[in-house]
């Protein structure tokens, strides 16, 4: 794989008169590196990929391509290549000069546009279909015109405005391996902006998981997962349950947080929180639904959660457990289903369990409102 | 599918009161108030002038004595074609051509900034200023341009206070006055259909094009030109239709050595009292000026739907 152009961001802001909507972005992006961002609407993460494709400039800070400062320089200048939330084909154009549109541009022949329109249509298995308009074709085969248009020109990093929004769950699923392929058959950069955690997990090198304009984390997709630094985090990327309390006692990586509702809890530090947590703090205790299990002993351990069952989901793979948690929240247990009868044990309490590594303990702070 | 259960389906869905009301009303105004006139114009046009105690006699025959007229003028006439009433015929199409493509030129890039602007308060006020001079009638409209263009009017008297000039310009006899008054008066006509078709355009098209490499000039012609055509197509054929029939403009701001074939309609019909010469000539110029639309449109690709946009 080629060593691509990579991307930096250098201390960005972007106002919009009062309204912060990035503060103080430091993100560097490998060459030939896939990158997401990742966060709920609104958070920014869509205004800093048009600073990178140059519709916006920082209101302070810099952005370089390649290491060159990108300041003054417009979109049609830039080595970037956006493919739009919505698309944006030219309805009017035929799939071929929607491909070849930026060919055209540059002043090349009509037979030669023709050709390398063509192979960027084997490429996406879209032969033969150059001479429809795109509204002749399904939603999965407009999306890889998208994509076969922004690679003719050629860029060195693509951008990619939330591209698979719009299509159902399935083609969604096969397009974010398909992305993947693709990038790693052209290694550019790509550069990806969802709000699925699903998207960006899957087919990222690194994520960076923005909130309100600013960037908690930037990690790889399981130390996002397992690692999360900070309380919103935690709660956005994959499911958890929350317990809040504070810090007892700490020994190297592992706290004791007193717990409001389970009593003490042991619980990891982890990496990006370590030194954030002090004894007596406000702080918040995560456990994913799959790392709870049903105890094997009724003995209180400082590894024991004791609730009741408020109902029970048959899920095919998992079975899942939903007790009464912290806040009136529910705590979900999820069982990978053994194919074993079960039994029911809804309206009774429950001893549950989990390895004191697989809960973390962060400072208190916002979780995502879902 | 008959037209009884074409009837029925639409009786059906519109219900019998909406459904009749409808189909009364769009008959009345399509049989009574336009086919039925200009059937009878036609009729006129093919009959001769008679005095009227004539109509309806043995004399009264059909002929196609007025329509040889406009083209070959009286008969024992120096010239072998009706050279004045065919020059005047084919400068008031050239003109209202050229008043087409004046307000065309004018008005796409508003049409292009109120579209593409839309949302800000400012753009609706800008539209109010469009629509609030046209609440002043078309004849007080008239005077006031030649009011403003006349040889002591504020455009000459700014100019020459400027150096600009020594003496005067006369804009009326030079038909300028004219040019702008009709270019004014179908200005709407032709921005709000562009106006319309433009806003609808998906922004996200224009920044596409912008982010692979496309100037300014490309993405008109390309994306927002093609997009537009609907209502650009529908501008102009009314603002042609329009100016080529227009009689107030020409009279009022009209220089005198310059006449707009309306008028020569209007003289056949009122000071010549020659309703079936008025008639043809009317027909004619209704009939150039639909071939002269079609073929427009079948020249740029425009469908006849398209022009209800």
């Amino acid at each position: 794989m080629s060593k691509g152009v990579g991307v930096n961001l250098q201390d960005v802001w972007i106002r919009f008169g009062e309204f912060v909507a990035v503060r103080e972005a430091n993100v560097d992006i490998e060459g030939g590196a896939f990158f997401s961002f990742l966060g709920p609407s609104g958070c920014g993460k869509t205004t800093i990929l048009r600073s990178v494709s140059g519709f916006l400039e920082p209101s302070q800070g810099k952005v370089l391509i390649g290491g060159n400062d990108m300041a003054g320089i417009g979109p049609n200048k830039r080595p970037t290549a956006l493919i739009f939330q919505n698309l944006a084909l030219f309805p009017l154009m035929k799939v071929w000069e929607n491909i070849a549109f930026s060919l055209e541009v540059q002043g090349v022949g009509t037979a030669a546009r023709r050709k390398r329109a063509d192979e960027l249509l084997e490429m996406i298995a879209l032969t033969g279909q150059g001479d429809k308009l795109p509204s002749e074709l399904s939603g999965g085969q407009k999306q890889r015109v998208a994509i076969a248009r922004a690679l003719c020109a050629e860029p060195d990093v693509l951008l990619l405005d939330e591209p698979l929004s719009a299509l159902d769950l399935k083609l969604r699923q096969h397009m974010r391996t398909e992305l993947r392929e693709i990038q790693q058959r052209v290694g550019i950069t790509f550069i990806y902006i969802t709000h699925d955690q699903g998207e960006a997990l899957t087919m990222s090198d690194h994520v960076a998981v923005m909130k309100a304009g600013v960037i908690d984390q930037i990690a790889d997709g399981q130390t996002i997962y397992d690692d999360p630094s900070t309380a919103f985090v935690a709660s956005f990327v994959g499911e958890n349950n929350v317990f809040r309390g504070k810090v007892k006692s700490i020994d190297g990586d592992s706290a004791l947080i007193s717990t409001n509702r389970s009593g003490d809890l042991i619980s990891r530090i982890p990496a990006g929180a370590k030194g954030k947590l002090a004894v007596g703090d406000d702080a918040m205790m995560f456990i994913r639904p799959e790392a709870l299990n049903i105890a094997g002993t009724k003995t209180p351990a400082n590894n024991h959660i004791t609730a009741l069952v408020l109902n029970e989901e048959f899920e095919g793979q998992t079975f899942n457990v939903f007790l009464e948690g912290d806040g009136g929240k529910e705590m979900k247990m999820s069982l990978v289903n053994q194919g074993k009868a079960r039994q029911s044990a809804k309206g009774s309490s429950l001893t549950l369990e989990y390895a004191a590594d697989q809960a973390v303990a962060l400072p208190a702070g916002e979780l995502a409102s879902e | 599918m008959n037209i009884a259960s074409i009837f029925k389906g639409f009786i059906n869905r519109n219900g019998w009161g909406l459904g009749s009301y409808l189909l009364i009303a769009v008959g009345f105004w399509l049989i009574i108030l336009i086919i039925l006139p200009q059937l009878s114009m036609l009729d006129f046009s093919f009959r001769h002038h008679l005095p009227p105690p004539e109509m309806g006699g043995p004399k009264d025959t059909y002929t196609f004595e007025h329509y040889k007229f406009l083209a070959l003028g009286a008969q024992g006439a120096d010239q072998s074609y009706n050279v004045v009433d065919l020059g005047v015929f084919v400068r008031t199409l050239v003109a209202a051509f050229f008043v087409t493509i004046l307000d065309l030129l004018l008005c796409y890039p508003l049409a292009y900034y109120l579209g593409q602007a839309s949302g800000s308060g400012y753009t609706r006020i800008l539209v109010l200023f469009l629509i609030i001079p046209y609440w002043v009638n078309e004849i007080l409209r008239a005077f006031a341009f030649r009011i403003i263009f006349g040889d002591s009017g504020v455009i000459n008297e700014m100019m020459m206070t400027m150096g600009l000039i020594d003496n005067p310009i006369d804009f009326i006899r030079d038909n300028i006055a004219l040019y702008s008054g009709l270019g004014y008066a179908y200005i709407l006509l032709m921005i709000f259909p562009m106006y319309n078709v433009i806003e609808s355009l998906d922004r996200n098209q224009i920044e596409a094009a912008r982010d692979m490499g496309a100037p300014w000039w490309r993405i008109h012609w390309r994306i927002v030109i093609p997009y537009a055509k609907p209502g650009i197509s529908s501008g102009c054929t009314m603002v042609f239709m329009l100016s080529a029939g227009a009689l107030a403009a020409p009279q009022i701001l009209g220089g005198p050595s310059s006449l707009w074939f309306t008028q020569i309609i209007y003289q056949w019909f009122n000071q010549g009292g020659n309703w079936p010469r008025g008639a043809a000539y009317a027909i004619v110029l209704l009939t150039v000026c639909i071939v002269i639309v079609l073929s427009a449109m079948r020249l740029f690709k425009v469908k006849m739907g398209d022009i209800g946009k």
